[in-house]
């Protein structure tokens, strides 16, 4: 009755990209051989047709469909499957008169576009949840009567039939029994007027992003936008901090979406927009035939398509991912409560018995949930669960498997109390480390606090969000829907079995659900059943691969601390005492040391402005000596200080025949000696008149932005793309860089990149230097071996070939590096001549 | 009058030997009845007035070459090389060889108004010498005036412009040398012949020539058909060396100089270093606790500073000049005089102690090439006739081995070690595949140049070096080396001398003879 009831009928179904949808598609087009879908779905950029084919067709739940229909599948598809580009977030649905023409020819209308993340913004919610299902009503009337009357062929409705999916949970936080009725018939529900609960919403989303603008929340941002990435320079630090407002604000609008659902008696925004959808619906739904199926929570189908069948990460999976995990140590809920799970076949089956029984008189309510009738219990799931993976446990970084903990079902509060200590406890301890110049393995531990934080404060969500659903007690009655599976054949009930009675609760969480979640989150099983990746390697050894690819075109690389452990002030240290004697280095050390905090500070602030200041210095010093002295400079301090593993792996992009760019703050005719390991190097310049150094650099210097400009240029002029370089580099002063490559490489990265390397999952190099080699501590040059005799030997000219000399000793004095104090000039605050280049 | 070298049959009243540990020395009673230590000869007397033996070398010329002021006139293009930081070792205290003999031809050289005068560190493809390594060498008075304008230069075998062919020998070895001494009316070469391999036309002909050249000598082939290279008639190297150099006397008329040392190595603080254990005094005694003791408490970077800062008290005991081949004869003569023992049959297991310092190690890090090296290149080879260990035995050396490197002088060695040591142990498979690539590769050429590196190809040799002993022996044991390391290299590591014995009756059969080859002080066996 059912199969004929829908035959040579359209079905339109919104929200087919979603859990729900996809499957109610696959059952229509494997059930109902004749019976026509239309995927109402957002065209994006690639068209509603072809979204169809990606997000739907294409999905593992056709699997068992492609088989069956082998070669005939496509075909199939293009017959019965009608897309329809659409948004129900907008009046109208963003449909033109054509669209509007195949929504009317559609018989029945499944609306299960919703948003189902519990903390979505409150103004998210209310647009979709909300207005998503009046909009679709007024949708079909105004198409309905666009098409008027029908002509010729069998009569048909007027009017479709419009099937909203709502949620079981609209009945709020009551203990007992929740009838199938509209809310405004349920005893003891809230009596709110939705109307004015979308003004407060859409006025909470201007409220919010004028708050978010304000200069001192503004401030705000970009303070923390640079304590996050430190001296990336202006446009990262504005993105950053753009970002940053909002979030805040979009922050904001959950936390006013959860206090507002939980003020009117509702769980989370996700509930209270459902409910008040249900109540705009019967609203506004005039005549239009209607018919609202209350899930409860949805999870992997029992038998069909195929059991275990999911979408998407559902509620409960990173809850039981986290506990597998070991993150979990507790969860709060009470044992005995019941927990109401309903696998996603059933909740299809009930909507196409809906669909093909028609419209009936007075608001038709349908609950799709197990409570009622065979119930499982909190406690029982978490002994299935523990049971399950104490067998099948997951695996750790070493692949050890992880013991699960045993949760005591404490009150919600005391589970909220401890995780919240432990995430300020951990928060406190990556502040610190954040602020402390750490680099390469010890920034890695700063990372590793992160990551501990991280997960306490997911586990803090995951208890705050669905905390409330383990403590339910509310019950749903399911007696519409018993009725409803009353009026199907025997056959019939088998094929399309909504009755929760037919699940067998132990069998469906250890050999359907848990099996699938593990699967679907593709985490190691100790087991060895799920190698971690495929042969053998982890996400971090492909990327290392990839970095070294034929296919990579170019090779950009930053010089200090990513090739050589020393920077700018250690060779202006060298080149300073190389003609000083004892004493007078003792005093440029003590003076030095005196300037560090200041030099730290300024580099910290912008790596621009700190080598403007401090190449004020070589005012006055004479280039040709310099770079004389640049070559003994080089083996004395750069080579001994070099990392080989570095060294070697820009040799090895030159060897694949990538090309090789050196970029780096340092005065060129300081990194003259190591030109020849680059095919081209960028560096900074400094202007010299009648021989003597000014003291200014020509152009900004290549830092910050202006190297990711330099990069993208050189790339530019050498034909090549930037989605095939790789790029090194250490500090996040060169994160702009690092985003523009292709292969981005974080080299003995300081704690802020570290962490930004993690988040983005770029390889990390931890490259040291030659092993076994220690040069003395301070960056000093030797001490000059004095000339003390005449010559009697001296011939008149040089030698005349072209071999190395020896290490010729320049006459005392002939350097002019003079040392005295450097003139202060003030640290630029967004002011112009940084940026140009 | 010193004793000459003799071979110490081990009994069980025989004492603790002391063996060299890297910087630091273990004593090690070794197994009665079946051991044997080869002791070097004492210290010969050094020439009583060097100065005066030099310049009646230089009055008084060997082979068809006139006394040197008869080649010496105005006008004349005058070039002398002499031997680089590799010589002697340790390196000896003030006034070196190099700088008595290069002083004194100098004078003759002025006293007959030759105004063109260069002098050339024979580097071959080892690193450029400091200024202070230079000063150290030639003195402050010969550095100060030649330095300053250029005319003190080290061979660059790797500038296009500083380089002339001048043609191949029979057998088609290619003759590539420094411009300037091709250019030279006369080359003088000034030596310092401390082991039997050097000197004699070896000096020139890998000291100032290219790689094109010196790879004629420096292979798989060569190296594991000289036997030993310490032995010129037998040796395939100096073969081919001895071809090339003649060739090159074709062209330069050379006036060799060469000049040998007696085996002092250690000044009266480690005077117990050069004594026979069961002849130490409570004075040796003390020492050796005090520096065995003090050495532990150091940091390795310390006492790596402490031991190369040693200077080795050894002194002149011949000097020879003239033509080349004539002299060298001569050298090898006094120098067989002080390191020859006699050493009857080989046994199944040979223990070399290594040192601190090898040739390519001054004021630098031992790295493990240099320890494989220093044990099967230049341990192994010291002998005449026979190997000390039969075929198929074990070689054992004690050495840390840690796994450090001198990122300045060694970059070429570290890539090695990471890289080619990685997948292949295999000399013959090593030079077929890697070879060309590092002793053409840029960087390194450039780093070679400009910084103090060892040319690229240089690990290569330290790996040939050691062929002829892989080829012989059928392991390498390894006292107290860092584990990882020592089996990059294809050697097998034991933390103790017992341990390492043990491991070595694997290979050749329960209580095998033992020969502990106690050098230093440097001694050459002769095996019959």
């Amino acid at each position: 009755m059912l199969r004929e009831a829908l035959e040579g009928r359209r079905i339109a179904i919104t929200g087919a990209t979603g859990f729900l949808g996809t499957a109610l598609t696959e059952r229509v087009l494997r059930c109902l051989p004749e019976t026509e879908v239309v995927l109402l779905v957002r065209p994006g950029r690639r068209g509603a047709a072809e979204r169809a084919r990606r997000d739907v067709l294409a999905n593992d739940c056709f699997r068992r469909l492609r088989r069956e229909l082998g070669h005939r599948f496509d075909e199939e598809a293009s017959r019965r499957v009608i897309p329809l580009a659409g948004d129900v977030t907008v009046d109208g649905l963003g449909l033109d008169a054509a669209g509007r023409e195949v929504l009317a020819s559609c018989s029945t209308v499944v609306h299960s576009a919703a948003t189902v993340s519990f903390d979505a913004p409150l103004d998210a919610a209310v647009e979709v949840n909300l207005l998503g299902p009046s909009r679709v009503a007024a949708a079909l009337r105004q198409a309905a009567r666009e098409r008027g009357p029908q002509g010729d062929g069998p009569p048909r409705p007027a009017l479709p039939h419009l099937i909203a999916v709502s949620t079981a949970y609209v009945a709020g936080g009551r203990r007992g029994l929740a009838p199938e009725a509209a809310l405004a018939e349920t005893p003891f529900s809230p009596q709110v007027d939705w109307r004015a609960e979308v003004a407060a919403a859409r006025r909470a989303r201007s409220d919010a992003e004028s708050a978010s603008r304000a200069p001192e929340m503004l401030a705000r941002f970009r303070r923390q936008a640079r304590a996050e990435l430190g001296a990336a320079g202006v446009p990262l630090l504005a993105e950053k901090t753009e970002d940053l407002r909002a979030e805040w604000a979009d922050d904001r609008l959950v936390e006013l979406g959860k206090a507002r659902a939980q003020a009117l008696g509702w769980p989370d925004a996700y509930a209270y927009s459902k409910a008040l959808g249900e109540w705009a619906l019967l609203e506004e739904r005039a005549d239009l035939p209607l018919s609202l199926v209350r899930p409860s929570i949805i999870e992997a189908s029992l038998a069909e398509p195929h059991p275990g069948w999911t979408r998407g990460f559902r509620m409960a999976d990173p809850v039981i991912i986290s506990y597998a995990k070991g993150l979990l140590r507790e969860f709060p809920g009470i044992p005995e409560g019941v927990i109401d799970v309903i696998p996603v076949d059933l909740v299809v089956s009930a909507i196409l018995a809906v669909a093909a029984r028609g419209p009936v008189a007075g608001p038709d309510i349908v609950h799709a949930a197990s409570g009622a009738r065979n119930p499982l219990r909190y406690g029982q799931l978490v002994s299935f669960v523990r049971e399950w993976f104490s067998e099948h446990p997951l695996a750790d970084d070493k692949g050890q498997p992880i013991e699960v903990p045993q949760w005591t079902f404490p009150g919600r509060r005391r589970v909220q109390r401890q995780l919240r200590r432990a995430t300020n406890l951990l928060e406190g301890a990556e502040r610190a480390l954040q602020a402390m110049p750490l680099r390469g393995s010890k920034a890695d531990l700063a990372a590793r606090v992160e990551k501990r934080r991280d997960d306490a404060e997911r586990a803090l969500s995951y208890v705050d969000l669905y905390g409330s659903y383990t403590e339910t007690e509310a019950v749903f009655s399911v007696q519409r829907l018993l009725r409803l599976q009353d009026s199907l054949s025997p056959e019939e009930r088998r094929e399309f079995c909504f009755d929760p009675a037919v699940i067998d609760w132990r069998r469906y969480c250890q050999d359907i659900y848990l099996p699938a979640v593990v699967a679907h989150a593709r985490v190691p099983q100790a087991d060895g059943r799920r190698r971690p990746a495929p042969a053998g390697r982890s996400r971090e050894q492909r990327a290392r691969r990839a970095v070294l690819s034929p296919d990579r075109q170019l090779a950009v690389f930053d010089l200090e601390n990513t090739l050589v452990a020393t920077n700018v002030v250690d060779s202006y240290a060298w080149l300073a005492t190389r003609q000083m004697g004892l004493a007078e280095r003792a005093r440029f050390t003590a003076r030095t040391l005196l300037e560090a905090p200041r030099m730290l500070r300024l580099d910290n602030l912008d790596r621009g402005d700190f080598l403007r200041w401090f190449y004020r210095r070589y005012e006055g010093a004479d280039p040709g000596e310099l770079e004389g002295e640049a070559w003994e400079m080089t083996s004395d301090l750069l080579l001994s200080k070099a990392f080989p593993a570095g060294i070697r792996r820009v040799r090895e992009h030159r060897a694949l025949g990538h090309r090789t760019l050196l970029i780096t703050g340092a005065l060129d005719f300081l990194i003259e000696p190591f030109k020849p390991l680059f095919d081209d190097v960028v560096s900074a310049h400094m202007r010299s008149a009648g021989g003597e150094l000014l003291g200014e650099l020509d152009e900004a210097p290549p830092t910050g932005e202006a190297r990711a400009l330099l990069m993208a240029d050189y790339a530019a002029a050498h034909g090549l793309e930037l989605a095939q370089c790789v790029a090194y580099a250490d500090s996040t002063s060169d994160l702009p860089m690092l985003e523009a490559a292709g292969f981005p490489v974080a080299v003995n990265p300081e704690t802020k990149l570290a962490t930004v390397a993690r988040k983005r999952g770029w390889p990390v190099e931890h490259w040291s230097r030659a092993p076994g080699f220690r040069r003395p501590l301070l960056p000093f040059g030797p001490l000059k071996l004095g000339a003390r005799h005449g010559d009697n030997y001296r011939a008149d000219k040089p030698g005349a070939t072209g071999q190395q000399g020896a290490t010729a000793p320049r006459e005392q004095g002939a350097m002019a590096l003079r040392e005295r104090p450097p003139r202060t000039v003030s640290p630029k605050t967004g002011s112009g001549g940084l940026r140009k280049i | 009058m010193p004793r000459p070298g003799f071979v110490l049959e081990v009994d069980r009243s025989t004492p603790p030997a002391l063996i060299w540990h890297g910087e630091g020395f273990r004593l090690e009673r070794l197994p009665a009845e079946r051991s044997r230590i080869v002791y070097a000869p004492e210290p010969l007397a050094p020439l009583p007035d060097p100065d005066a033996a030099i310049r009646a070398a230089l009055l008084n010329p060997l082979g068809d070459r006139p006394p040197l002021p008869e080649l010496l006139r105005p006008g004349m293009r005058l070039t002398i090389a002499f031997d680089d930081l590799s010589l002697p070792l340790p390196p000896m205290r003030r006034p070196d060889n190099r700088q008595r003999v290069i002083e004194a031809v100098l004078d003759l050289a002025a006293d007959a108004g030759v105004d063109d005068v260069v002098l050339i560190a024979a580097l071959g493809l080892h690193r450029r010498m400091t200024e202070a390594e230079l000063r150290h060498a030639l003195g402050d008075r010969v550095y100060d005036a030649f330095a300053p304008s250029g005319k003190l230069l080290q061979h660059d075998a790797e500038d296009p412009k500083g380089l002339v062919m001048l043609g191949k020998t029979d057998l088609g070895e290619d003759v590539e040398v420094n411009r300037r001494v091709a250019e030279s009316d006369l080359l003088v070469y000034v030596n310092i012949n401390l082991v039997a391999m050097d000197g004699g036309h070896k000096s020139t002909s890998t000291g100032l020539m290219s790689y094109k050249s010196v790879r004629h000598h420096h292979n798989v082939r060569t190296l594991q058909h000289s036997r030993s290279l310490m032995d010129r008639p037998h040796s395939e190297l100096h073969s081919s060396a001895w071809r090339i150099g003649r060739l090159l006397n074709q062209h330069v008329k050379v006036f060799q100089i060469e000049t040998t040392l007696n085996n002092d190595a250690f000044g009266s603080q480690l005077a117990f270093l050069q004594k026979r254990e069961w002849e130490w005094g409570l004075r040796d005694r003390a020492s050796f606790m005090a520096a065995s003791r003090g050495v532990e408490l150091l940091s390795p970077r310390a006492r790596r500073s402490l031991f190369q800062s040693v200077l080795a008290p050894h002194q002149m005991t011949s000097v020879h000049a003239g033509e080349v081949e004539v002299v060298h004869e001569a050298t090898i003569a006094n120098l067989h005089r002080q390191q020859v023992v006699d050493v009857e049959g080989q046994s199944d297991v040979v223990i070399f102690g290594l040192p601190h310092v090898g040739p390519y190690n001054v004021g630098s890090i031992m790295n493990p090439l240099l320890v494989m090296c220093l044990g099967l290149g230049y341990f192994f080879n010291m002998y005449i006739g026979k190997p000390l260990v039969r075929p198929g035995g074990v070689v054992i050396l004690s050495h840390p081995t840690p796994w450090a490197f001198h990122p300045v002088h060694h970059p070429s060695y570290i890539d090695f070690f990471e890289e080619v040591l990685a997948s292949t142990t295999d000399p013959a498979e090593i030079e077929k595949t890697y070879e060309e690539r590092f002793a053409t590769d840029d960087w390194y050429r450039h780093l070679y140049r400009t910084s103090y590196a060892y040319h690229g190809v240089h690990p290569f040799y330290m790996w040939y070096w050691g062929a002829h002993a892989l080829e012989h022996a059928s392991s390498t044991v390894i006292v107290g080396g860092n584990r990882r390391a020592v089996r990059r290299m294809g050697f097998r590591p034991a933390s103790t001398l017992a341990d390492a014995l043990e491991m070595a009756e694997d290979q050749v059969g329960r209580d095998p003879t033992i020969t502990y080859f106690r050098c230093p002080p440097l001694m050459l066996a002769r095996v019959e």
